[in-house]
């Protein structure tokens, strides 16, 4: 019985460079961290300009840095980028307030 | 000419309309007007719970279930704030270092003045409190601040609501126009959502009260100022207006303004004078 046989040096050499990309798309570094930490302090900034931080912001940039401290940069990236989307939604919040607030006052 | 004429009436009577009917109904929308919102506030409410009696709302959840009333009525028996009653009675009477007291700042020596408070400071052209005026007045005399959210306070004020007990709530507008917007800008805030949980105050405590949040009954927006400070049994101790409004805006995941802010102390404005005619309550207990 021939058994057929498949080349796998090009399959492997695939999953290799597969393997590598992604290490190298999802592992943030001490540059990536700060530039999305500072992303997420500026909004946050904003927010309280407006008089409108969420405790959900605060505690989501403290865990960022916390996790840059340790040397986590993927995860203290991924956490910037979580408490600047919050930021945002807390700015939009305080932005549309400005009149639908109206909306459920007694009358 | 006739149809020149029929023309320019037309335009008229548009221009009139629109000045009569669209563009008064949209500035008084924004025009504050105490009076009206305080009935429209009291309607509601009335309205809401029809079984409740007007000077009952001072009693937050209690006036809204009767069992829970009833547990009130016991509660009241021996009131878990009376320790802060005689602490604030005696630090009331103490004096300070330079030998004044705490009835030198106040009118009629401090005694059944709470209802009146906060008032609006035409000098200033702010609205003060009566934890902010309490600290100015240690401060005019030399003495360091308390800290708002905290016992001592909570105790003066504790005090100072009971020597009012009974008495309505009395709070003044003077003619003046930063008094209308300190007012606009309470109920502003009262009605403007935040938090990431995207409540306001009105969310809970116009829309919900007599609902559960969890294990607490939401108190009614109308009184609610009456019956403050307050011990809850959830903080195991007194609370002040300072430490409630900071501790509603934690709850909605909101990050709390610092305590006598100006939209803190509008808003008590605001709350305060809506419930004009009320009986003060304080100092309340609260599950």
């Amino acid at each position: 019985m021939r058994v057929r046989q498949y080349p796998i040096g090009p399959v492997v050499a695939a999953m290799l460079l597969i393997a590598s990309l992604s290490c190298a798309y999802g592992e943030g570094s001490e540059a990536d961290f700060k530039a999305a930490y500072a992303a997420a302090d500026s909004a946050e900034k904003e927010a309280g300009v407006l008089r409108n931080q969420w405790t959900t912001t605060e505690s989501t940039l403290a865990a960022a840095k916390k996790a840059a401290e340790a040397g986590n940069f993927d995860q203290a990236v991924a956490l910037s980028k979580e408490a600047e989307a919050l930021a945002k939604a807390s700015i939009f919040q305080a932005t549309s307030e400005k009149d639908a607030w109206k909306a459920l006052e007694i009358r | 000419m006739r149809a020149r004429l029929l023309t320019r009436l037309a335009s008229a009577v548009l221009v009139l309309a629109v000045c009569c009917g669209v563009a008064p109904q949209a500035s008084a929308a924004d025009t504050p007007d105490p009076i009206a919102d305080a009935k429209a506030f009291r309607d509601y409410f009335t309205k809401k719970f029809p079984k409740v009696k007007l000077e009952d709302f001072v009693n937050g959840p209690y006036s809204m279930n009767e069992d829970m009333y009833r547990q009130w009525e016991e509660k009241e028996q021996f009131p878990p704030y009376e320790f802060a009653l005689e602490a604030g009675k005696e630090m009331f009477a103490k004096p300070f270092k330079n030998g004044k007291t705490y009835a030198d700042c106040f009118a009629n020596g401090g005694i059944g003045v709470r209802q009146t408070y906060p008032i609006f400071d035409e000098k200033e052209g702010k609205v003060i409190t009566l934890e902010l005026a309490l600290n100015r007045c240690r401060q005019a005399n030399g003495e360091a601040p308390y800290s708002y959210v905290k016992d001592e306070m909570a105790s003066l004020t504790a005090y100072m609501a009971f020597t009012s007990r009974g008495k309505p709530m009395d709070i003044k507008i003077p003619n003046d126009p930063r008094a209308l917007d300190a007012f606009q800008e309470g109920k502003r805030y009262f009605y403007t959502r935040r938090g990431q949980l995207n409540f306001s105050c009105a969310t809970c405590h116009v829309q919900s009260p007599g609902e559960r949040i969890r294990a607490e009954v939401l108190a009614p927006a109308l009184g609610i100022m009456n019956a403050m400070p307050i011990y809850r049994s959830e903080w195991s101790g007194m609370g002040t207006t300072s430490r409630r409004f900071t501790s509603c805006n934690s709850q909605i995941r909101g990050v709390p303004l610092e305590p006598q802010s100006d939209e803190y102390r509008n808003l008590e404005y605001y709350l305060s004078y809506v419930s004009n005619g009320l009986p003060i309550s304080g100092p309340g207990a609260r599950p």
